[in-house]
């Protein structure tokens, strides 16, 4: 109750000030009611009705305004800034589970969502929900490992503990989520066991016919220089091929580690092109396929990691060399720029890839034709790289393909 | 909502149908998740834990409904408030279906259980899931955020899963011609492939939905279509 009139006498001069309008206009009909003749007893006391309901109507709130709010009307909350600068995601939770604010790491992570949100709004996972909502309940800090398997799969340590902010008087319980990346680690892991399993198979077959050329030139080949000439050939195509795999997997791997961090470097992409298409100059001259390159006279920008960004287009425009070889040319183009999306277009006239493989063919290991990639050098992981990179960068890889006309792979960022 | 009502109470109301349905969407995610992780690693307790979990969402959508219905009589809203709460009752209905389909698939995980599921076609059913997935994230976030020109970049996405539904339709059919002992468990993974790309069609209408919730209008144009497993008879190669 004493609080109750504390808080009453503490406020009365800020109502006061709120209302001053109203107040003044009925302190002036007052008055005008009485020069009117009506008696000042018949008017004082509905003036003092009107001003008590004014005063009592609007109790300028007690609560502090929301955290992100108080940094902006004040130009700096010392918690906002420090909040920003964690590398790791934090939520500020109320304990009617509306999200305060979030930090720029959890934007980063996330996307931005409208302030004083519901909170599953922004976290939808059932598990994280319902430790958030035990911990608002109970006071008691907890936490649970969480997968967010989309875009690429990240696994964080979700932690909720209550903190109480404001002096003494006015003090408040909120709730800080925060996000611990352990994905690197849980990657570690798996893809030592993805190492293991893909190349023991890929890596097997070339090895079993190295075993099997040897033997002949250890047994039945032993005086036949014409045959073992000819099986070195072979065999150094194989050791080749294996090499070449292993590499391929290996940068498969080293994607797979940071693929769930997005880049942060702007990279242009006209001279970008023109280098990979100078890289790949000689290959395409052995093939007899010239590539022909459109970029526009402005620069176009896109967020990304130069090197990855190459090794997608060398991909890309290698692989329409090849295997649209027999239609001589390959068509790179490059368009967007000035606030449009940037995409490029790889075109080749080859054959074309059946209706049925164009949805799969960035899976690993996945071939059209497993004779043809194979005399063709292929690992069958090149547009599986691709497409780790593209996703990384939060790019998308569309391929159009009609059979005997061609295939047209666009990048779109 | 960026308006608020002088009825306090009515936004609360409003904010509880959003609350709710974002969280029918979060327990869907899982179940669909959940639901193909069983089937391509023979998790059979997995599978139960997502059956057993269809519950939550059939109770959901039903006091989502219960609520909606409540609110209508007493508010008679209008405009973009009587949207919304339809909306909430259109979304909730199709995640509600989405969690029948993951249930659906976590059940056919025990059929296929015995025999195993050829490495291939595993990855091409994650593949799919994964689309699947994107595109409910991606609804449900832009559910959270309302932004009409995203629900609708969206609806484009439904093509991909289509043609990979369509491959994926190919390739089971070859299995099945190869081996007959091979047709209980790829006819059973057939329709935890149609599952997976029905989840993508709800999707849509829920992008759909929330369009119509943020602008009053239907979405332009047709839908882009590219499931031609309805006319395909055998493999030709």
């Amino acid at each position: 109750m004493l609080d109750d009139a504390k808080v009453f006498w503490r406020t009365l001069l800020p109502r006061l000030k709120a209302e001053r309008w109203v107040l003044g206009l009925s302190v002036l009909i007052a008055v005008l009611a009485t020069l009117a003749g009506i008696h000042i007893l018949a008017v004082l006391p509905f003036w003092i009705v009107l001003a008590a309901a004014l005063l009592n109507r609007s109790v300028p709130s007690e609560q502090p305004p929301p955290v992100s709010v108080v940094a902006a009307e004040k130009g700096g909350d010392p918690l906002i800034p420090a909040l920003n600068a964690l590398d790791m995601p934090v939520l500020v939770v109320a304990a009617d589970e509306t999200v305060l604010f979030q930090n720029i790491a959890a934007e980063k992570a996330f996307g931005t969502i409208p302030p004083n949100s519901d909170l599953s709004a922004r976290v939808r996972s059932p598990g994280i929900l319902d430790m958030v909502r035990e911990t608002i309940a109970t006071g008691k800090i907890n936490q649970i490992e969480h997968t967010e398997r989309l875009p690429s799969d990240a696994v964080y340590v979700v932690r909720v503990a209550p903190a109480e902010i404001g002096t003494d008087g006015s003090s408040r319980r909120i709730f800080l989520l925060t996000y611990r990346d352990i994905s690197q680690a849980r990657r570690i892991d798996r893809m030592r066991s993805d190492f293991v399993a893909n190349a023991s198979h890929e890596l097997r077959t070339p090895l079993a016919s190295l075993r099997g050329f040897i033997e002949t030139l250890q047994g039945p080949a032993r005086n036949d220089p014409k045959a073992q000439e000819r099986f070195f050939g072979i065999m150094h195509e194989q050791v080749t091929r294996m090499s070449r795999l292993v590499d391929d997997l290996l940068s498969l791997s080293r994607l797979e580690l940071k693929s769930h961090l997005a880049p942060e470097d702007m990279v242009d992409l006209a001279p970008l092109l023109g280098h990979v298409r100078d890289s790949l100059l000689p290959l395409a001259t052995e093939l007899d396929v010239t590539i022909s390159l459109d970029v526009p006279d402005a620069p176009v920008f896109v967020r990304g990691d130069r090197d990855e960004l190459i090794e997608v287009f060398e991909n890309l425009i290698e692989n329409a060399c090849k295997y649209g070889q027999e239609g001589k040319r390959v068509e790179v183009r490059l368009a967007g720029g000035e606030g449009e999306q940037a995409e490029v277009r790889v075109e080749d006239h080859g054959p074309g890839i059946p209706a049925e493989h164009v949805p799969r063919i960035t899976e690993r290991f996945y071939r059209v034709n497993v004779e043809a990639s194979r005399s063709k050098k292929g690992t069958g992981l090149g547009l599986a790289i691709v497409k780790h990179i593209l996703t990384r960068h939060r790019a998308r890889l569309l391929v159009h393909s009609e059979v005997g006309k061609g295939t047209i792979f666009t990048v779109r960022f | 909502m960026s308006s608020t009502h002088i009825m306090s109470a009515f936004d609360d109301e409003l904010k509880y149908l959003t609350r709710r349905v974002s969280e029918m969407g979060g327990i869907a995610e899982q179940m669909v998740a959940d639901s193909v992780r069983a089937l391509v690693t023979s998790d059979l307790a997995l599978a139960q834990k997502v059956i057993s979990d269809d519950v939550i969402l059939d109770d959901a959508e039903r006091q989502i409904g219960d609520k909606a219905i409540v609110t209508i009589a007493k508010r008679q809203p209008m405009a973009s408030d009587l949207r919304e709460i339809m909306g909430s009752i259109r979304i909730a209905a199709d995640l509600e279906r989405v969690g029948d389909l993951g249930k659906n698939t976590a059940k056919r995980v025990i059929a296929v259980a015995g025999s195993g599921i050829p490495r291939k076609l595993a990855r091409g059913l994650e593949h799919l899931a994964e689309l699947a997935l994107v595109q409910l994230k991606e609804v449900l976030d832009v559910y959270a955020s309302r932004s009409p020109e995203k629900a609708n970049s969206i609806r484009e996405r439904d093509e991909e899963i289509d043609a990979i539904y369509t491959s994926l339709f190919r390739e089971l059919l070859t299995y099945m011609m190869e081996d007959p002992r091979n047709i209980t468990p790829c006819t059973h993974l057939l329709f935890c492939a149609k599952n997976i790309e029905r989840i993508g069609d709800h999707a849509t209408n829920i992008a759909e939905t929330i369009y119509y919730m943020a602008t009053g209008a239907q979405p332009q144009g047709e839908r882009p279509k590219d499931d031609t497993t309805s006319t395909l008879g055998s493999v030709t190669d």
